[in-house]
């Protein structure tokens, strides 16, 4: 609030990544672990017979992992174009809420807004939120969005080319470390305010609970139930 | 193939310039501000819980939630973040290679 607010990627908050190497390593470390599930991503469609330019294209328009890899489960599996994509979006209705957040970071220039848009993602929100000053939440949005797009897509087009060579990510245990990744963004918001650990563990419990019963996509959102427990931090006016 | 493709583009676009096109526009009220952030989380932890627990609608094994949990704890004593999630890859990935699933 002490200097003109600027909107723009390429303003202060932007620049401002520079002086922040913790952050560039987080980063660059996340963006490593999204290069490799895009590998698995462009390997997995190609090799279950899907020609290359889908996956490659997907990527780069639809551009939300989990949505990618079941919308292209459901085809392998043979069930149909609108199972496919309704299941894709289910997962990615999400994104509204994120985007809701995480709007007054993203700036409110016309090119921020439309391209910020588009990197709306778990991963960069999570970065976002991690950081407390403005200025910082910003830097970290548009470090990690611009990083995640541009190795998620390479990930995914090298994982495409090089079709089943890859063999068995799992082996390498990449699947834990993104849970990893949101338990170390999200661990010292929950640590410093027990209304928001009221709010978020009975909604991840509603969330595991019914994971069998309902559409993939569908429990995440019914966490959203654990907010009728979300109790504000304690302001000093109010009672 | 391409209508697939496209359905799941515009759509997901679509829920992602909800913020930024009604950011400036509507006047969200203070505690509705609170309920977004606090929202943002929730939904960010049942992604954790979800992505740690379960894998296709079903239980992914145990490797899994036991390398996360592993992260977690290194997260909780504060342990530089490459350590965090290197750590639970590398827990789970050795799980994985002495058999448990």
């Amino acid at each position: 609030m002490r200097s003109v607010q600027r909107t723009t990627p390429s303003s202060d908050g932007w620049r401002s990544w520079r002086r922040d190497p913790e952050l560039i390593r987080d980063v660059a470390l996340v963006s490593a672990a999204g290069g490799v599930v895009g590998v698995s991503f462009g390997a997995i469609a190609v090799a279950g017979g899907l020609p290359v330019w889908v996956p490659v294209v997907m990527s780069l328009v639809v551009y939300a992992g989990s949505a990618q890899f079941s919308a292209v489960g459901v085809l392998l599996a043979g069930g149909g174009p609108v199972a496919a994509a309704a299941t894709g979006l289910l997962l990615n209705t999400r994104t509204a809420a994120f985007s809701l957040a995480v709007a007054e970071t993203i700036g409110t220039g016309r090119t921020a807004r439309l391209v910020g848009a588009h990197l709306v993602t778990d991963e960069t929100v999570a970065f976002a939120l991690a950081q407390r000053d403005p200025a910082r939440r910003r830097a970290a949005f548009w470090l990690s969005g611009v990083a995640l797009f541009a190795v998620w897509n390479v990930g995914v087009l090298l994982g495409a080319l090089a079709g089943t060579a890859l063999g068995d990510t799992a082996a390498y245990g990449l699947d834990a470390a993104f849970p990893a990744v949101l338990a170390a963004l999200v661990l010292p918001a929950l640590r410093g305010d027990a209304g928001l650990r009221r709010a978020a563990l009975p909604g991840a419990a509603v969330a595991l609970a019914l994971t069998p019963a309902v559409p993939a996509g569908v429990p995440v959102l019914l966490a959203l139930t654990g907010l009728f427990l979300y109790r504000a931090p304690v302001r000093k006016e109010s009672a | 193939m391409v209508a697939v493709i496209l359905a799941l583009a515009v759509g997901t676009y679509a829920f992602r310039l909800v913020g930024p096109v009604l950011h400036g526009r509507v006047t969200v009220p203070e505690r509705a501000r609170e309920l977004l952030s606090a929202g943002a989380v929730v939904l960010l932890v049942a992604l954790l819980a979800t992505g740690a627990f379960t894998e296709g609608g079903g239980f992914a094994g145990w490797a899994r939630p036991a390398g996360v949990l592993a992260g977690g704890v290194l997260a909780w004593r504060r342990a530089p973040f490459a350590v965090v999630v290197l750590g639970a890859a590398a827990v789970t990935a050795a799980l994985r290679a002495a058999g448990l699933e």
